[in-house]
């Protein structure tokens, strides 16, 4: 019998992943309404118009970026790396939620993602998408960036494989493309849903194109999951592997902060960490405004909370090992760095980090907060702030005070990094706005695969 | 029999239980050249309409190990051979440094090969497939589930298969057109 | 915008700007023109300064630019100053192609001496501050000269030189330089001004010159002193005055007091094993013979050699001297009087003398018994602005020491008009407010700015309308505005001359290149005055040397002394001298409590003359490492007792007179009392000098020109961003560790443990991979820094500056940390805060073997070349700044924005063509000056041989006067470096990161006195 039907008949109190009472038809209806029939509301209107100017500054602030130099930034010698790498991080940790839901619980069974997988992958699309922006600005000469890319050229030169940079390039590229397919894939026998329920023409060819003459042969259905399932399998090395190469790009260096082996799997949780931060701050409203608490349910709210506490406590560990070590090694630079955070000009924003991403979350502990939207929403949003900070504690306070104290600084980051900054989130909230709007934001085929009715009684 | 211009006769059922059933007794009739339609995958259904060979895992296989060969040739090749360099006292076979490109090469190309191939053997994308003429059809991505005996099949008769086919006490029954 | 996008792609520097410039040029000549053809005059400039100053050109310059915004960045404003240049520029003809000198000049050799494209010529001449010539070698690119070299033949240089030598380049193509005769503002030619003085002129022939009045700086030229002799002939009534605001007074009256006659002590400190510094900073540029000096300093403190000299400096405000001292007591100036006094008598009084704590009277017990033992072989120096009596006293010191004639000589000054200049310049005061002047001619200097201000000399020279001022100079500077006539003079890169070195050698200063801006030398303008009409400067030298050198050989003396850089025979002989024993005056009692100000020359900018050179504003003073500022230094305990922190802003107030500015607590300053820099808050300097930092001439009297008690001080409120180039400036981290990064004990220690700088380093073994083999290569280059020699005089800075291209960035840039410079000096304070042990640590770039930089770079811009060079590609990198963060040693510097000056077509004929000018978003360092490397290597590969030991120089070791950088090859056992890097001393800097710097230092050690604790 499929696991996958087996959580419907709920015999512990667990909430159910789908609320009784609907049909086949009723949950196509349901969720294919709100893209095809449902009017757009004005709230919409409004979101995405502020969502849209924010992202006319962000290619304001790109663009006076080009004509000037990336010195409006607060960027200095020695600290080379500030907002950009700190945002870059930052994004592309969101950008793990999605992948992670799909494939990894995927693999695991775990039924329940059927109806947050759809919008968290392409939540992931649009974090990876917003931070790929930053490494390719934030150089000095942007217009060759595309100088990090092995390919054939007249000056006969190549990329330097030894450098964390170029493997960043292939891990985020490859990141972006298979969540991608990942994301197109699940969608396509839904976009036949959508290309047969449709009533105006244009929206018939649209999604026909896009469905690609999908019609759910048992053939079809067959091979769709093996490669669906091949797929997963490989995606869940891959997204461990996004968030460890990121790290590199800081273990491989010798700076004082970053050259220590925890980095891997510390990014990694932080990365899912904030990863289903993103994801139920997304998920919150929409299952409010869309009223999808029947297919969104508190179970999901649930789960979501139980990972962030999990992989927050992880986090934990991980500056609990690099304090331990700071002063384990006996090396007299990383002491002091693990004292700098600690007593250093940027004292008040470790001590916020550790508010943030270690006290704060531990509320999750009660179950009647975890069930919470509302306080959920608030936690997500300091777990949110709280990985920030640990990004720029790592980049910032690392690089500030050194090796030689003749060359200790102090990084302040001018106006243009918030302006990029608050640019990309709302080119990222734009983005989701669209999504919202156009396709299906919950899976209605494997919604469907959770009803009673789907079961095949022999 | 011969071609009748017609594709295939097709029943509609309304539940994934029932499609079951019709599928394994249409092939105890004998029928072997048929076709199941569902609004979502069915644990089975393949092979009670006796599809077993899936090519997919092979084809995920060789993409994926092209792409790792691929992402260590080439790095070997450019570092060691057509552009070798001293990068801080590193030999230019420098293979630890080497693994990560390899090990993304792989994944990108096996996920590539996997999304590619199950297209290209479903034989999509087909904008235009003769069962789109049955208006009906289009609940077959909702809540109906379809059943098809192709004409093609040797056992096919117009009238046999028909009646063959009301015997599963189906929702309704149309003729495919060609 | 446009004009920014060009920048970005890198053009082809050319000897010719090209016809684009001279568009642009004509181009700002019309906006120039339609912007002040309403104004006339004066006003013509003042309406300039107000637009330069107005509140929308500021918004022009920094608009959208929060931070980074600055003059040197902002190419708006750059184009806004070429506007306001536009004008004079066009008139210039700067976009004609650069002419050579008409008469013949003579290269040194050891090159071709005929030009050949792409080699350097290099020629002999000599840079002169206050009469005191530095004697250099210019390289000259298709004659333009782009760098400065020190003589090594030449006994005052022996290859080094200093800072304002090296930076005197960049005054040669400085834009802002006057480039036109002006009269009232009005553009004039040189035939217009000859026609305006006849009249004048004539009529002072009746009155036997009693109207005319030449005011100059020191002088040593003795063809111009010649001239100016002889032109007091033709008007007998005539006076010359002299004036410069840092003169050596009180080095001619100690003189005096002692010996009754004007005399210059010159010291040989190869020979001194004992020196005591009264309050006298002669390691640092600007003291005459300070090049020479370090040099034989420096030779003695080899503690390798068995016999390291000893220094005990006694100074009333931290200096680069005071910084290298074995013994240092901070002591206020006017205190140091009261200790030479008690020297003598010190070991017998039992009660401290008056002004002199236990402490103090101690030191001073333990120099007395120091010097005592050293008979004959020890050098008491006092300090230049030390008074007369101190003067004398060192004198008497040393005569009763036996020294004269053994470590100290007299010889005559080497002024050729030694009177008291504060004197000189009061009597002409008194005669322009006396009406007796007619015709006031300025050579160079700017009195209006720097004139004492008791004398009123600005308020006298506008007001006491003298029917004709004649101002000759560089710059149309605050003296120039007063007069109706500016001519612009000459620089010495382009005029013909001679000047006198501190040992009284004389240089003929031959030009490198014809008048950029056909400028006038003083020459000119006294032979003008005297009648001759037209006479070519180098005539007028000439003809003196033909008097001085009578016969047939005149042409060979010629071409040798202009090839050699001096002229044979002309260095001062030492005199007997008898020590009049007529007694010294009695000492005025000092009140311990009384605030005392200290009035020094800037470390950079001098006495202001150079305030517009950018090199010299960035260029960190040696010991706060602060640039494009001078704030009030004041001692801790001070600053702790008046509740002050650094950057806090304050008014001093002395005799009525105020100034608000700054404060920067510098350790080891003494107490009670501050030290003000002059030479800045400058009002018409140029775009670098005018409105940085703050104008101290006002507290400066004539009867206190460099210490005066009675100081009040109070805080004002409010702060003022000072821009430090150096972070941290101690090796002890907040959390009370220590690291070791400049390695340092004590003679006696290190005769015990001579390996005490060595550190565990990993071994080579260690290592996944196998390690390249360098040893099989012909060369590896490698350099080993003597901290022991550093002086600190930040020469090597401005020297790798010049050499390279290097761009200045302005303050605002500095504040954030973006400041340029590929070598850079740190200074470190150990221990007290009150008299601390100060070190320094020349840092280029490591050229590590196992390269972190490299490592991280993803497009491989900068990769290790097969001896060893750490290249940076700069066309390859697309500046991504993780070799920044990754270097441990911070000494990659990247272009954040357009740093470099792409436009202006004066700093387009300065540039070195051999070194990449880099632009916006690249990273650069220190090269090892691989474009020296490969000149040397073609020419050794041409002769088939290989590049011989010490005859290839990097710039910063070329210019080093202490010879504490050597480079070389470290696969030759037999090279110094690799002799160096064997001894114990040597050391490699964070040898624990495994990175293998090629660049090694020697750790330093000091020579205190056994017997004194402390």
């Amino acid at each position: 019998m499929d696991e996958r039907i087996q959580p419907v008949a709920d015999e512990n109190a667990r909430a159910p992943v789908i609320e009784p009472g609907y049909s086949f038809g009723t949950v196509t209806d349901k969720i294919s309404s709100i893209v095809l029939t449902r009017p757009t509301s004005n709230g919409w209107f409004f979101g995405f118009g502020v969502a849209f100017l924010l992202t006319m500054m962000l290619l304001y602030a790109i663009g006076y970026l080009f004509v000037r130099g990336i010195g409006i930034w607060g960027v200095t010698i020695p600290i080379g790396w500030g907002f950009a790498i700190v945002n870059f991080v930052w994004w592309i940790g969101i950008g793990h939620a999605g992948t992670l839901i799909s494939a990894i619980l995927l693999l695991l069974r775990q039924s329940w993602r059927n109806s947050i997988n759809r919008f968290a992958e392409a939540m992931t699309l649009f974090a990876v998408a917003s931070a790929g922006i930053f490494p390719l600005i934030h150089v000095g000469r942007p217009w060759l960036a595309y100088w990090l890319f092995p390919y054939p050229n007249t000056m006969r030169v190549w990329p330097q494989f030894r450098s964390p940079l170029i493997w960043d390039v292939f891990a985020v590229s490859t990141y972006a493309t298979i969540s991608l397919l990942f994301w197109f894939i699940g969608l396509i026998p839904d976009l036949a849903t959508l290309r047969d329920r449709a009533d105006s023409r244009a929206l018939q060819i649209i999604y026909g194109i896009l469905a690609m003459g999908w019609r759910g042969s048992a053939r079809h259905w067959h091979r769709y999951e093996t490669a669906y399932l091949l797929l997963a399998g490989l995606a869940t090395p891959l997204v461990l592997s996004v968030h460890t190469v990121v790290s590199f790009d800081f273990a491989i260096g010798i700076v004082p902060g970053w050259h220590t082996t925890i980095f891997p799997p510390y990014f990694v949780a932080g990365a899912i960490y904030s990863g289903f931060a993103m994801v139920l701050m997304l998920a919150i409203p929409i299952r409010k405004i869309f009223q999808l608490e029947d297919f969104i349910t508190e179970r999901h709210l649930q789960n979501s909370a139980k990972v962030m506490l999990a992989t927050g406590l992880i986090v934990a560990y991980g500056y609990i090992v690099e304090g331990f070590m700071g002063w384990y090694s006996g090396n007299r630079y990383d002491a002091f760095t693990i004292w700098n955070r600690l007593h250093g000009p940027y004292a008040f924003f470790y001590y916020m980090l550790l508010l943030c991403n270690i006290v704060i979350p531990q509320v999750l502990w009660i179950p009647k907060l975890r069930s919470s939207p509302v306080w959920l929403f608030l936690v997500s949003g300091v777990v949110l702030v709280g990985m920030w900070l640990e990004r720029f504690i790592i980049v910032v306070v690392s690089l500030h005070r050194d090796f030689l104290t003749s060359s200790w600084g102090m990084y302040y980051p001018t106006r243009w990094d918030w302006m990029t900054y608050i640019g990309t989130i709302g080119m990222f909230l734009a983005a989701m706005f669209l999504f919202v709007r156009v396709l299906p934001m919950i899976s209605i085929f494997e919604m469907r695969t959770l009803l009673p009715e789907a079961e095949v009684k022999e | 029999m011969k071609r009748t211009g017609t594709y295939g006769i097709m029943a509609e059922f309304d539940s994934a239980t029932s499609l079951m059933g019709a599928a394994h007794r249409t092939r105890e009739a004998g029928y072997i050249k048929l076709d199941a339609y569902s609004p979502f995958p069915i644990e089975g259904l393949a092979e009670a309409i006796g599809f077993h060979s899936n090519a997919v895992p092979l084809v995920v296989l060789i993409g994926a190990l092209i792409g790792g060969l691929t992402g260590y040739l080439m790095q070997y090749w450019i570092s060691a051979i057509t552009y070798p360099i001293n990068v801080g006292g590193k030999p230019y076979h420098s293979w630890p440094a080497f693994i990560v490109v390899t090990f993304e090469m792989t994944i990108l190309f096996g996920g590539i090969s996997a999304v590619l191939g199950m297209l290209a053997l479903n034989g999509l994308p087909m904008p235009y497939h003769p069962v789109f003429n049955v208006p009906r059809f289009a609940f077959a991505t909702k809540d109906r589930f379809f059943l098809i005996v192709f004409s093609s099949d040797p056992k096919y008769s117009p009238t046999e298969t028909r009646r063959f086919l009301e015997s599963l006490g189906p929702r309704s029954i149309s003729e495919v057109p060609d | 915008m446009k004009m920014e996008e060009q920048n970005g792609k890198s053009r082809r520097e050319d000897v010719c700007p090209s016809k684009k410039d001279k568009l642009d040029a004509a181009l700002d000549l019309e906006t120039a023109r339609a912007r002040i053809a309403a104004t006339k005059g004066p006003e013509y400039w003042r309406s300039l300064e107000e637009l330069a100053g107005s509140a929308e050109f500021q918004e022009m310059v920094h608009r959208e630019f929060p931070k980074g915004a600055s003059e040197w960045v902002d190419s708006v404003s750059r184009r806004g100053f070429l506007k306001l240049m536009g004008a004079s520029m066009a008139l210039a003809g700067m976009t004609a192609c650069t002419k050579q000198p008409l008469e013949p000049i003579v290269p040194y050799v050891r090159q071709p001496e005929e030009v050949v494209p792409g080699r350097p010529l290099f020629f002999a001449t000599a840079f002169t501050l206050s009469g005191y010539a530095s004697p250099i070698l210019v390289e000259s690119h298709l004659y333009r000269p782009t760098k400065i070299e020190g003589n090594d033949r030449h006994p005052a240089s022996l290859g080094g030189t200093d800072i304002f030598a090296q930076a005197s380049i960049l005054g040669l193509y400085d834009p802002d330089r006057s480039q036109t005769i002006t009269y009232l503002g009005d553009v004039r030619t040189w035939g217009m001004f000859q026609e305006a003085i006849r009249g004048p002129l004539s009529v002072q022939k009746g009155l036997q010159g009693g109207g005319i009045r030449i005011l100059t700086p020191t002088i040593s030229s003795p063809t111009l002193a010649d001239q100016l002799s002889s032109l007091l002939k033709i008007y007998p009534q005539a006076k010359w005055h002299v004036y410069e605001p840092i003169n050596r007074d009180n080095v001619y009256e100690g003189a005096k007091m002692a010996f009754g006659q004007p005399l210059e002590a010159r010291y040989d400190f190869e020979k001194a094993d004992v020196i005591v510094s009264l309050d006298a900073d002669f390691l640092y540029a600007g003291f005459p013979g300070s090049t020479r000096y370090i040099r034989d300093f420096a030779k003695r403190r080899n503690p390798d050699s068995g016999n390291m000299s000893r220094l005990y400096v006694v100074e009333s405000t931290m200096s680069s001297t005071g910084a290298k001292a074995d013994h240092r007591l901070p002591l206020r100036a006017v205190d140091v009087e009261t200790l030479v006094r008690v020297l003598p008598v010190v070991e017998m009084m039992n009660s401290n003398p008056p002004g002199l704590n236990g402490e103090q009277q101690v030191f001073a017990a333990d120099i007395w018994r120091d010097l005592q033992g050293h008979h004959a072989s020890s050098a008491v120096i006092a300090g230049d602005h030390q008074p007369a009596v101190v003067h004398a006293l060192a004198h008497e010191l040393n005569q009763a020491l036996g020294n004269v004639g053994k470590t100290v000589f007299y010889t005559d000054p080497i002024d050729a008009n030694p009177v008291n200049q504060a004197e000189s310049l009061k009597d002409l005061v008194a005669d322009m407010r006396g009406g007796k002047v007619d015709i006031l001619i300025i050579l160079g200097g700017n009195p209006a700015y720097d004139a004492p201000v008791d004398f009123g000399f600005a308020d006298a020279l506008k007001n006491t309308n003298i029917p004709l001022r004649v101002h000759l100079g560089l710059y149309q500077n605050e003296t120039a505005e007063l007069c109706q006539w500016h001519i612009n003079e000459a620089h010495y890169l382009e005029a013909w001359g001679d000047a006198r070195a501190y040992d009284g050698t004389v240089s003929i200063i031959q030009p490198l290149i014809a008048p950029l801006y056909n400028g006038k030398s003083a020459y000119e303008l006294i032979a003008l005055l005297a009648g001759q009409v037209d006479a070519s400067g180098h005539d007028l030298v000439q003809s003196y040397w033909k008097k001085q050198h009578s016969g047939a050989d005149f042409d060979v003396f010629w071409r040798k002394s202009l090839h050699d850089g001096w002229i044979e025979g002309t260095t001062f002989a030492p005199k007997q001298v008898a020590l009049k024993t007529a007694g010294l005056s009695p000492h005025p009692a000092t009140n311990a409590n009384a605030l005392e100000i200290n009035f020094r020359r800037d470390p950079t900018v001098h006495d202001g003359q150079f305030s517009n050179n950018g090199w010299l504003q960035e260029l960190p003073k040696p010991m706060t490492k602060l640039t494009w500022d001078n704030p009030v230094l004041i001692g801790p305990a001070m600053a702790a007792r008046m509740g002050l922190k650094t950057e806090d802003v304050v008014e001093l107030e002395l005799n009525g007179n105020k100034v608000t500015a700054p404060v920067w607590i510098q350790a080891g300053h003494p107490d009670n009392s501050v030290t003000v820099f002059l030479g800045y808050g400058r009002r018409r300097a140029g775009r670098a000098g005018t409105g940085a930092g703050f104008d101290m001439y006002p507290l400066r009297s004539s009867a206190t020109p460099w210490f005066a008690g009675g100081l009040k001080i109070t805080k004002v409120g409010g702060t003022y961003k000072l821009a430090s180039t150096q972070g941290y400036q101690t090796m002890d981290t907040p959390n009370g560790a220590t690291r070791p990064l400049v390695r340092e004990t004590t003679l006696e220690e290190y005769r015990k443990e001579p390996n005490f700088a060595k550190e565990e380093e990993p071994p080579k073994e260690l290592t996944l991979y196998k390690p390249y083999p360098y040893e099989k290569e012909p060369y590896a280059w490698g350099m080993a820094i003597d901290l022991n020699a550093c002086v600190g005089c930040n020469n090597c800075i401005v020297a790798c500056q010049s050499e390279n291209n290097i761009p200045v960035v302005g303050k605002e840039q500095v504040v954030i940390g973006r400041h340029m410079h590929w070598l850079r000096v740190d200074a470190y304070y150990q221990g007290d805060r009150d008299n601390p042990k100060a070190y320094f640590q020349p840092v280029p770039c490591m050229q590590c073997e196992n390269a972190p930089c490299e490592v991280v770079c993803p497009v491989g811009a900068t990769v290790h070349s097969t001896e060893g060079l750490n290249d940076m590609t700069y066309n390859r990198c697309v500046g991504t700044r993780y070799c920044s963060n990754n270097c441990p040693y911070k000494v990659r510097r990247f272009n954040f924005l357009l740093f470099q000056d792409w436009e202006t077509p004066q700093y387009k004929m300065m540039r070195n063509p051999d070194v990449t000018v880099r632009s916006r978003g690249v990273m650069e360092k220190c090269t090892y000056c691989v474009q020296r490397i490969s000149e040397h290597r073609i020419d050794s590969e041409r002769e088939d041989r290989k590049i011989q030991d010490g005859e290839l120089q990097t710039a910063c070791q070329q210019s080093c006067p202490a010879n504490a950088i050597i480079f070389g090859n470290i696969n030759d056992p037999n090279s110094r470096v690799s002799k160096l890097k064997a001894g114990a001393r040597n050391y490699s800097l964070l040898a624990d990161l495994n990175t293998r710097p090629r660049t090694t230092y020697l750790a330093e050690i000091r020579n205190p006195n056994p017997e004194l604790k402390g």
